[in-house]
């Protein structure tokens, strides 16, 4: 075990350790060496940029991106202007802020992706300094400029800059400064000589870390933890202060005897940390100050720069890398030399036991003595957490897993997961992929976030394999991996677009969760509309589609696709795009194309926008529905002159349509307007507006007798028409001597049935039998029956030899009129004898006249009604 | 009555958890307004809304004045309002007006809108316009479905038939796949799904669609069958006059939301009465399938039965007379009363339909049906027409015409416009374009026989792009093949037999044996069929777009054998209360049980009066 502890350092009462993360696999000729530097948390991507300052336009600044082992990304010349800072967003972006303000964004591939300015004022004062800072919010950007303003901004995705109050009697850039973020707020700590100020959304203020004499000097460098909670200063005179962030409270002061200001200061602590310190380096120095006053020095041979994490800090040197902590108190348990704790014995009882050793027994009835196994196994896995050798890894595994046998009811949860992550944090860990991970940091970070890291560095292949491995639901893991791929297979420019369209839906398939329109959206921001378009066809929701066919202009598309969708709201919504896209003429033509959503504006424009619906139908050359525009529009137009000018309209477009029988309907219907106008005025005879029939009616009704005949001449209203109308009007008002006359004018074109009918109606049986005579043989049996007249009927239906119509007096007989019904009983008899040869032809009336017959039941139905009511 | 079943037919599922579903969605809407409101109900939705909740159930949710969406300036005082509408632009333009208004005098009031069953894109867009999308909250209630009865469901939709088959406009085919969806999510999944017609395969595929986007559950289907149908498959059945008594009472007094107003001369008082029209109504369920001759005969025998019922009171002593009392007695009032206001309203029936005209109009009719006297039947409608005896039979007639006659000859449709334009105003030159447009009533092209169009309308349907012409200008170039289909489909029985009215053969009945309908012959016959195998020919006269597909679910006949026999047939656009009949009937005699649900009930008026062009 002593090589474990040996490379443990004493710090108060916790240990110091620094564990080999990598053998950086770049080769950097000058190592760190006058380049500016920027490695991410998280064991996040380096970038570096070698002489920053150069601006010589031959020899440009070479730009490099690399993993945390020190694989290149990417390297490329910088071309831009020069950088005062580089930075890394949350995401894995890599903002490169120039002196002029302006920050570009590039991908870990070092594809530029946009750029944002940090506000006006910068172009004319430069960026001295820049600091890039990550918060709840998102990745933050503070700038001081070389007129001494500070600008922020707490989130470069929503970008809102903050110009900071003025900070009284500073020239140029301050000694030093840090960002805090606390209560949701960002504020900016500052030291410019021996005053220490805190500036805020309003405010400079002085302020004074209590406990910190003037006498210790000024403020030479400062530093926040990781989670914004505490604060290092250094002076000049070597006295580290620490304390709270906020300032009020004191942690220690340690003097470190040094003057000179370090490089780098940084905070390495951990949750629940023991032993807090502050890691100071110098060109050859490393220094961590405890917080109990003691340190720790180690040597340094070349550059490194210090990367701060959650729980240590990361040294990275142009050979190695590797991780400073404090090692965690499980670990100290276990490993300190003559532990004694569960998880110590535990170990010791699995080794004896695989040396076949008896003593393992001993150990183990040690930890059960104090009934301690159950911790001691929570120990060995916890601990196996934070080991970053696979071998020490393993036997503390191994161990609990021993442990793990002699209990009855452990949950195996933890260990089962920790074995997962740990397969999980090893391949990840791997130089190839280079993402230093603690077991900590993960938690922090999640599988999710680690899953998009692995991604935006395109290890697709491992992505996929840790969330099958990890059972993650396919919408949250390897959908989301395929999308990304998918995102990036779209870029790649030397495949063709056919080729690209198929392994994209090979992979994908139909995978839930991955929708080709986005795919195709990526497509399109990288100008590749064909493939786009390719894409979009493997979308199974048509209405998917539409939003980036409009984006794409492909509005003919887009409206075919929405049609196919069948929702018709979104057919709507693409209409009224094209309404405000194109003129009106291509509008047009475009509905033409497409009738569903034709008449679907139709129907809105009919409610909406009549005008509109006019010029649809002219764009048509549809003469026919503009006419019965017109028309319509005729009916809404009070005015009488209004009213014929449409007509006249709609008659012109009749005629264009070569609906012949419209333009003479439209044409009468314009003379009848007049010819009732004319009326009104003359009689008052109120007739405007109404149909030919009710005008005719009205006229006869008014005794204008003249004007009716004169349309009845003018319109070539139908004889048989006519001859009704006059019939009832001449019948209502009782002029039964004007009926007669008419009746004789000439032959009745109606026949002389309603005659009888009409005057039975107006209840004239006296004149109605008048005409009785007159009636055809066929209607003689109804004229009969009609006034009532049983025997002429039963005359005429015998002498017809008709059955049915004997039937049918025999219907309207009473018991007293017993002498008819002899007498069609007889004759039915009659016929009987010859009814062969009637029956050809009767059958065909038989089928009628029974399902007419409900009405024969009618006397029993009453009588029945009387029963109950 | 004296129909015996060949199988039993199995129980329908119990449809009266939809209203349940829509009663409280409705509720959780109102309660995302909290607080007093007033209500603002559209028109046509107060008897659907009658149907699901009282205003009680209103009230308990803090619903405090209701009115009825009129168009006009609201008087209410209310600092929160809420309109529940259909997803109508003039009814959306009106509720800018109200909001428009009240920010004049800087008047602060809180605005819901819910729309049912669902809303449009264009009446937000309508309101984005006029500026106030920001003022109003929006909602959907998903009131999809209102059970009429026990078998009848009704989207109560009747603008779907206009707005789809008049103007294209295909808005409301997701509204009945999310209604066919709805069902399936409750009562389904089904074993298979038959469709004819354009409208009818869109909301098929819309129905897929959403099968596929949520979530499948496994569970004990209590539907089997499905079939869907667009009413243009079948205009001829919705024309024709009804006879069969619950038709009968929809034609004459208009049967509305499954309730009827029977005015003074069918209640022989001086009030109009509301009634109920369900199986809940012992006498109008056992009369409303039958053709009117039996109804009399039928009355008789109960008010016979009735009377005897109350006899037995004569001759017992007080212990029995105490339990007639409490037992017996309040069902016969109850019936007594239904008695005799079915008495009254066979007589009111009786009145208008006894005349001469009603039976020469059968016989009109059902000659257009056989295709015999055509020159008869012309004079005939024109007498009809000239007398003015009716713009809407009229037009009925006009319409049954053509499509029997696969159009009018030039001279006929000229002479027959002309005189009903001199009937009715020139005006309706627009309803004759909406006909003609639909095919309702058409003019022979010169010199095309039947044979021609057949063919020409089979050329139609293989060349694509025709195809495509076709359904674009959806029914313009669309011909009745009525002739051939009836002959086809033996549509117009023999006629050389009686048919005995009392003892039906066939579905023929509900028209006095005159017509089986169409739409039920092809349900039947596609049912017997199993799909459309052997049927090629007819649904190439009709135009096609028909289609089987067997549903995801394994069918395992043991069983479900019950659950098989229960078919739903959907009509889009629209069915009458005839055709529910005949499935009944068809029912009865198959050991089916059929569910009708259609987008509204309608016959020959209102389908009609939905295509009349002068009140646009």
């Amino acid at each position: 075990m002593a090589f474990i502890t040996a490379s443990w350092n004493p710090l108060g009462d916790a240990f110091y350790r620094k564990t080999e993360l990598y053998e950086m696999s770049w080769s950097l000729r000058d190592g760190l060496r006058d380049s500016l530097v920027a490695a991410a948390p998280y064991g996040g991507p380096i970038a570096l940029l070698r002489e920053p300052q150069r601006r010589s336009p031959s020899s440009r600044p070479q730009l490099e991106i690399y993993s945390a082992s020190g694989g290149a990304f990417a390297s490329f010349p910088w071309k831009s202007g020069p950088v005062v800072q580089l930075g890394w967003t949350v995401s894995d972006e890599l903002l490169c802020i120039q002196e002029d303000g302006t920050v570009l964004i590039y991908d870990l591939f070092g594809s530029f992706k946009r750029h944002f300015s940090m506000g006006q004022e910068v172009v004319q004062s430069q960026v001295l300094e820049a600091k890039v800072f990550h918060s709840p919010y998102g990745t933050g950007i503070a700038i001081v400029t070389s007129s001494s303003r500070f600008t922020l901004a707490t989130n470069i995705d929503d970008l809102k800059l903050r110009r900071l109050p003025e900070v009284p009697g500073l020239q140029g850039k301050p000694s030093c400064w840090v960002v805090l973020t606390q209560d949701r707020q960002t504020k900016v700590l500052l030291s410019n000589g021996p005053e220490l100020f805190i500036l805020d959304n309003t405010s400079c203020t002085v302020v004074c870390p209590s406990g910190l004499s003037p006498q210790d000097g000024s403020i030479v460098h400062m530093s926040v933890s990781f989670s914004y909670k505490y604060l290092a200063l250094l002076t000049d005179t070597g006295h580290l202060w620490t304390g709270l962030s906020t300032l009020q409270e004191k942690l220690s002061e340690v003097d470190t005897k040094k003057t000179t200001v370090p490089k780098q200061m940084l905070w390495c602590r951990r949750p629940k940390s023991q032993q807090p310190s502050v890691v100071l380096m110098w060109d050859r120095l490393l220094l961590v100050v405890g917080v109990c006053n003691e340190t720790i020095q180690y040597p340094i041979e070349d550059p490194c720069v210090l990367v701060g994490e959650m729980d240590g800090v990361r040294i990275i040197s142009s050979s190695n890398q590797e991780l400073l902590q404090e090692v965690p108190l499980v670990c100290q348990d276990i490993f300190k030399i003559a532990s004694m704790a569960p998880g110590a014995l535990l170990l010791e009882a699995h080794r004896e036991y695989e040396k076949s050793s008896q003593k393992a027994d001993e150990y183990l009835r040690e930890i059960k003595e104090q009934s301690m196994l159950g911790e001691a196994v929570r120990q060995c896995v916890e601990a196996a957490g934070h080991e970053y050798d696979t071998n020490t890894q393993k036997s503390l595994m191994r161990a609990a897993s021993f442990g793990k046998c002699f209990l009855t009811d452990f949950s195996p949860d933890q260990f089962v997961t920790t074995c997962r992550e740990l397969r999980v944090l090893n391949a990840v860990r791997d130089s190839s992929v280079g993402l230093p991970l603690t077991h900590t940091q993960f938690k922090q970070l999640t599988l999710q976030v680690l899953i998009d890291r692995l991604v935006y560095r395109q290890f697709y292949p491992l992505a996929i394999e840790i969330c099958r491995y990890l059972k993650i639901p396919d919408y949250q893991g390897v959908s989301r991996v395929l999308k990304h791929w998918a995102s990036c297979k779209v870029q790649q420019k030397d495949l063709t677009d056919d080729a690209i369209a198929r392994a994209v839906c090979v992979k994908v398939g139909d995978s839930p969760g991955v929708s080709y329109s986005d795919i195709a959206a990526k497509a399109y921001e990288c100008g590749r509309a064909e493939l786009a378009i390719k894409l979009l066809d493997f979308e199974a929701r048509s209405g998917e589609q539409v939003p980036l066919l409009l984006k794409m202009k492909r509005s003919q598309l887009a409206l075919s696709k929405a049609v196919e969708s069948g929702d018709t709201d979104l057919v709507y919504t693409v209409v009224s795009y094209l309404k405000n896209e194109m003129n009106r003429g291509d509008f047009f033509m475009t509905l033409r194309n497409q009738p569903v959503a034709l008449s679907l504006y139709r129907q809105f424009c009919k409610l909406q926008e009549q005008e509109t619906l006019k010029d649809l139908y002219n764009q048509d050359d549809d003469h026919q529905e503009l006419a019965n525009y017109y028309v319509t529009a005729s009916y809404r137009e009070k005015r009488l002159e209004g009213r014929l000018s449409l007509l006249q309209s709609a008659v012109d477009e009749y005629n264009k349509a070569k609906n012949e029988f419209a333009v003479k309907a439209t044409e009468d219907e314009m003379r009848l307007l007049r010819f009732q106008r004319k009326l009104d005025d003359e009689k008052g005879a109120g007739l405007l507006g109404l149909s030919l029939q009710v005008t005719m009616e009205t006229l006869l009704s008014l005794g204008l007798h003249k004007q009716a005949e004169q349309l009845y001449k003018d319109f070539r209203v139908p004889d048989k028409r006519y001859w009704w109308l006059k019939l009832k009007s001449l019948a209502e008002k009782e002029e039964w001597d004007e009926l007669e006359k008419f009746s004789k004018s000439k032959k009745s074109p109606i026949g002389y049935l309603a005659f009888v009918e009409v005057c039975i109606k107006c209840n004239n049986k006296y004149e109605a039998k008048k005409y009785v005579s007159k009636v055809t043989p066929e209607q003689k049996v109804k004229a009969h029956l009609a006034v009532g007249d049983l025997e002429g009927a039963a005359d005429a239906a015998i002498e017809r030899r008709n059955e049915a119509e004997m039937g049918a007096v025999l219907s309207r007989c009473s018991p007293s009129n017993s002498l008819v019904i002899e007498r069609l009983n007889r004759a039915r008899a009659a016929i009987a004898k010859n009814f062969d040869s009637i029956h050809t032809q009767a059958p065909h009336l038989d089928r009628r006249t029974s399902c007419c017959c409900p009405f024969t039941i009618k006397a029993s139905v009453c009588s029945i009604a009387g029963v109950i009511l | 009555m004296a129909h015996s079943a060949r199988r039993d037919s199995p129980e329908l599922p119990d449809f009266s958890i939809l209203k349940r579903l829509a009663r409280d969605q409705l509720i959780y809407l109102l309660e995302q307004l909290p607080g007093k409101k007033d209500l603002f109900i559209e028109a046509d939705l107060m008897s659907p809304l009658d149907r699901i909740a009282n205003v009680s159930t209103l009230k308990q949710h803090e619903v405090d004045k209701l009115y009825k969406v009129e168009h006009k300036p609201v008087i209410s005082t209310s600092d929160q309002l809420c309109f529940l509408i259909r997803p109508r632009i003039q009814t959306v333009k009106w509720i800018c007006d109200v909001v428009n208004a009240d920010k004049v005098p800087g008047k602060s009031r809180r605005y819901k809108i819910i729309f049912t069953p669902q809303k449009f894109y264009a009446c937000e867009a309508v309101l984005e316009e006029q500026g106030i999308f920001g003022d109003v909250t929006i909602d959907e209630w998903p009131f999809y479905l209102l059970p009429l009865d026990d078998d009848i469901i009704s989207l109560e939709l009747p603008e779907f038939f206009q707005d789809n088959f008049l103007a294209g406009d295909q808005r409301w085919v997701r509204t009945a796949g999310s209604a066919l969806h709805l069902l399936y999510s409750l009562y389904g999944p089904f074993s298979k799904v038959y469709g004819i017609g354009r409208c009818s395969k869109m909301a098929y595929e819309s129905w897929r669609e959403q099968v596929e986007e949520g979530e499948q559950k496994a569970r004990q289907a209590e539907i089997g069958n499905v079939f869907l149908i667009d009413r243009d498959v079948d205009f001829v059945t919705p024309l024709c006059s009804q006879v069969v008594y619950e038709g009968l009472v929809d034609d004459i007094f208009r049967i509305k939301c499954g309730c009827v107003e029977f005015g003074p001369d069918v209640t022989s008082s001086d009030k109009s009465v509301k009634v109920m029209l369900n199986s809940q109504d012992k006498v109008f369920s056992e009369i409303r399938n039958e053709h009117f001759s039996n109804v009399f005969g039928f009355l008789s025998q109960k008010a016979r039965n009735l009377q005897t019922a109350y006899d037995k009171r004569r001759g017992m002593d007080i212990k029995q007379m105490k339990a007639f009392v409490s037992e017996e007695l309040k069902g016969l009032k109850q019936e007594h009363r239904l008695l005799s206001l079915h008495i009254g309203a066979s007589e009111s029936i009786m009145k208008k339909k006894t005349k001469q005209d009603f039976q020469e109009l059968l016989k009109t009719e059902h000659l257009l049906l056989e295709g015999f006297e055509i020159r008869e039947c012309i004079s005939y409608i024109e007498e009809h027409i000239n007398r003015q005896v009716s713009m809407v039979e009229s037009l009925r007639l006009l319409c049954l015409l053509s499509i029997t006659e696969n159009g009018l000859l030039p001279k006929d449709y000229r002479s027959l416009k002309a005189q009903y334009l001199q009937s009715y105003g020139v005006d309706h030159l627009l309803t004759f374009s909406n006909l003609r447009q639909l095919g309702l009533l058409v003019e022979q092209q010169p010199g095309e026989t039947l044979t021609v169009m057949e063919s020409k309308v089979g050329k139609l349907v293989n060349d694509k792009t025709a195809g495509k012409l076709t359904d674009a200008f959806s029914s313009l170039a669309k011909k009745s093949n009525f002739r051939a289909l009836s002959r086809k489909l033996n549509l117009v029985p023999k006629m050389d037999e009686e048919y005995d009215l009392r003892v039906p053969r066939d579905m023929a009945y509900i028209f006095s044996g005159a017509y089986i309908p169409l739409s039920c012959k092809l349900i039947e016959q596609v049912l017997e069929r199993d799909g459309w195998m052997g049927l090629e020919e007819v649904t190439r006269l009709l135009n096609g777009h028909e289609f089987a597909v067997t549903g995801s679910s394994g069918v395992d006949s043991k069983g479900k054998n019950d659950t098989q026999r229960i078919i739903l047939v959907m009509f889009l656009g629209g069915c009458t209360y005839s055709e529910i009949s005949a499935l009944r009937f068809l029912g009865r005699e198959k050991g089916y049980k059929f569910i009708v649900v259609t987008t509204a009930i309608t016959n020959s008026s209102r389908l009609l009066e939905a295509l009349l062009g002068n009140h646009v």
